[in-house]
């Protein structure tokens, strides 16, 4: 665990190695404990992947108050128990050529079946490694290496919403129509951000999540469209 | 409910690009969710303590120019921040000050011929519902302001009447020159140890020149190439003014509607009073980079703080 300086008011705690075991349950459990311990001094914390960045108010503390209190912090946060492996969310998704442009190239791509890309995508279980790109955009890891594959070599202008992709080892929802160069092999019919909805977003950085097939008439009883909006 | 009963501002030209703007959005970014806030905030709060407002109520930011509003409210208004012609029913008047209007009037904006963000406050703030603890408009995540987006030709902006507060002037020595150069001075730090001894040196002695591709999000600089020993990084938090350096070498500086996380080797930051004189730049103006340290920083934020509350108004 190391600590750097980020800008004026803003220190970026690094807590290992991508993939290291533990690394992404330590950056969620950081970022809870931190948001008491700070408390009026915080002004932001994000996660991300195998770091915590950490925003304070400079008009009420200064670096070396938080470094001090983000030591004290991670030593208690050592001694927990790994009991903390974040939430199990489910999402429903809907695989097939009418709503994944890219399922049958992939397939080809990594020499499998569509339907074997799906069963593996769905076989696996991610954890929210980061929220970004996008209000409610949750990068989820890591994609069984048989399914991994690069960027398409030209991004997409507009990818519709609820959209699921894979880039290398990931994969996301998009949750609102954006450009993108992911994959597409799939659609949710869960909005992923909701500005009305409490929470705005179903998954939170640290939580786990499955994919469950479903069905073209199930994704469309759940809310979902195929419309490219 | 009808225009016709409501008070505020009717928007009877846009401008090119004029956005609802509050403090900012914080506490967010767990859910992807950027700041925004004022490019300026020095002149943002110039604008809010000329109406005698709380020092982070709604403004309108307008850049680069062409605005034009109808009063249908009785109230006070002040312009601060870039030297933008403003109008009252077509006659010229002072900016850095507050004036006062009646229904009907016409309020108009000319284009910016130093800097390029003004900020117009009217007194007890444009009142709009906030998103996210906030009213601050980022338009590329469709948040915040009247729709999410920059104002448009017949958006409404309600404020309240306002015929009581007095009229203030801010002292003209007081008041920014926007000029075509700016020092940037950097906190060092995040990646800066895979940028080498010859790579700092270049990168601190250089000239860099403002580009087209800036904007709210970032402004891209060019200039000599700097190289990290890395290609890219493992995605993580950005801060505000985070100096990026991508694969061909020309450092982006990142303002308030960057993306929460991102995976470019980044030098450091640039201090923020800096990053408000960097945002009144347009296209082709030159800056240059200047190490300094985050105490020094901190002393300098606090010194600038007291020093600008205790500046005294004077009666318009």
């Amino acid at each position: 665990m190391r600590v750097e300086i980020a800008g004026e008011s803003a220190l970026i705690i690094y807590f290992g190695e991508h993939g290291q075991p533990g690394v992404a349950a330590a950056v969620a459990r950081a970022a809870s404990l931190l948001r008491d311990e700070l408390g009026y001094r915080l002004i932001d914390l994000v996660p991300s992947y195998a770091s915590l960045l950490v925003l304070y108010d400079p008009f009420r503390t200064d670096h070396l108050e938080v470094r001090h209190l983000i030591g004290k912090v991670l030593k208690r946060s050592e001694e927990a128990t790994e009991q903390e492996a974040g939430r199990l969310v489910t999402l429903p998704v809907y695989y097939g050529e009418d709503a994944g442009y890219d399922l049958t190239s992939l397939a080809e791509r990594v020499g499998l079946t569509p339907e074997e890309v799906v069963e593996l995508h769905q076989q696996g279980e991610y954890r929210v490694y980061a929220m970004g790109f996008a209000p409610g955009f949750a990068y989820l890891g890591d994609v069984d290496e048989r399914i991994a594959c690069p960027r398409l070599a030209t991004p997409r202008k507009r990818v519709p919403r609820g959209a699921v992709g894979i880039a290398d080892r990931q994969t996301a929802i998009y949750p609102a129509v954006s450009p993108g160069g992911w994959n597409l092999i799939g659609r949710c019919p869960k909005r992923m951000f909701d500005p009305d909805a409490e929470p705005p977003s179903p998954v939170q950085v640290g939580d786990r999540v499955r994919f469950e097939a479903i069905s073209r008439d199930e994704f469309f009883a759940l809310g979902g469209s195929l419309d490219d909006e | 409910m009808n225009d016709m009963t409501r008070t505020g501002f009717k928007v009877r030209q846009p401008g090119l690009m004029t956005l609802i703007q509050d403090a900012g959005r914080f506490g967010q970014h767990h859910l992807g969710l950027t700041t925004g806030g004022p490019l300026d905030p020095d002149a943002f709060y110039w604008a809010n303590r000329l109406c005698g407002n709380d020092t982070g109520s709604t403004c309108l930011e307008v850049s680069f120019g062409g605005l034009v509003l109808e009063a249908q409210v009785a109230t006070r208004i002040a312009v601060t921040g870039a030297n933008m012609p403003l109008k009252l029913n077509g006659r010229e008047q002072e900016c850095w000050r507050s004036h006062a209007v009646q229904p009907g009037d016409l309020v108009e904006l000319g284009y910016a011929t130093q800097g390029c963000r003004a900020y117009l406050a009217v007194a007890g703030g444009f009142q709009i519902p906030q998103q996210f603890g906030s009213t601050a408009t980022v338009v590329r995540e469709g948040i915040g302001g009247l729709h999410g987006s920059k104002l448009g030709p017949e958006d409404f902006l309600p404020c309240e009447a306002s015929t009581t507060s007095d009229l203030w002037v801010l002292p003209e020595a007081e008041r920014p020159e926007y000029g075509r150069e700016v020092r940037l001075r950097v906190i060092p730090g995040y990646q800066q140890d895979h940028f080498d001894a010859v790579q700092q040196a270049l990168f601190y002695s250089s000239e860099y020149t403002t580009t087209e591709r800036s904007d709210r999000m970032g402004y891209r600089l060019e200039g000599q190439v700097v190289k990290a020993d890395i290609e890219g990084i493992l995605s993580e938090g950005i801060c505000l003014g985070a100096i990026q350096v991508p694969a061909d070498g020309q450092p982006i500086i990142l303002l308030n509607d960057r993306q929460t996380i991102g995976g470019y080797p980044k030098l450091g930051s640039v201090f923020s009073p800096d990053l408000a004189r960097l945002a009144q730049l347009t296209q082709g103006a030159r800056v240059w980079f200047e190490k300094t340290g985050i105490d020094e920083a901190h002393n300098q934020l606090w010194l600038s703080r007291l020093r600008r509350e205790r500046i005294q108004l004077l009666p318009a």
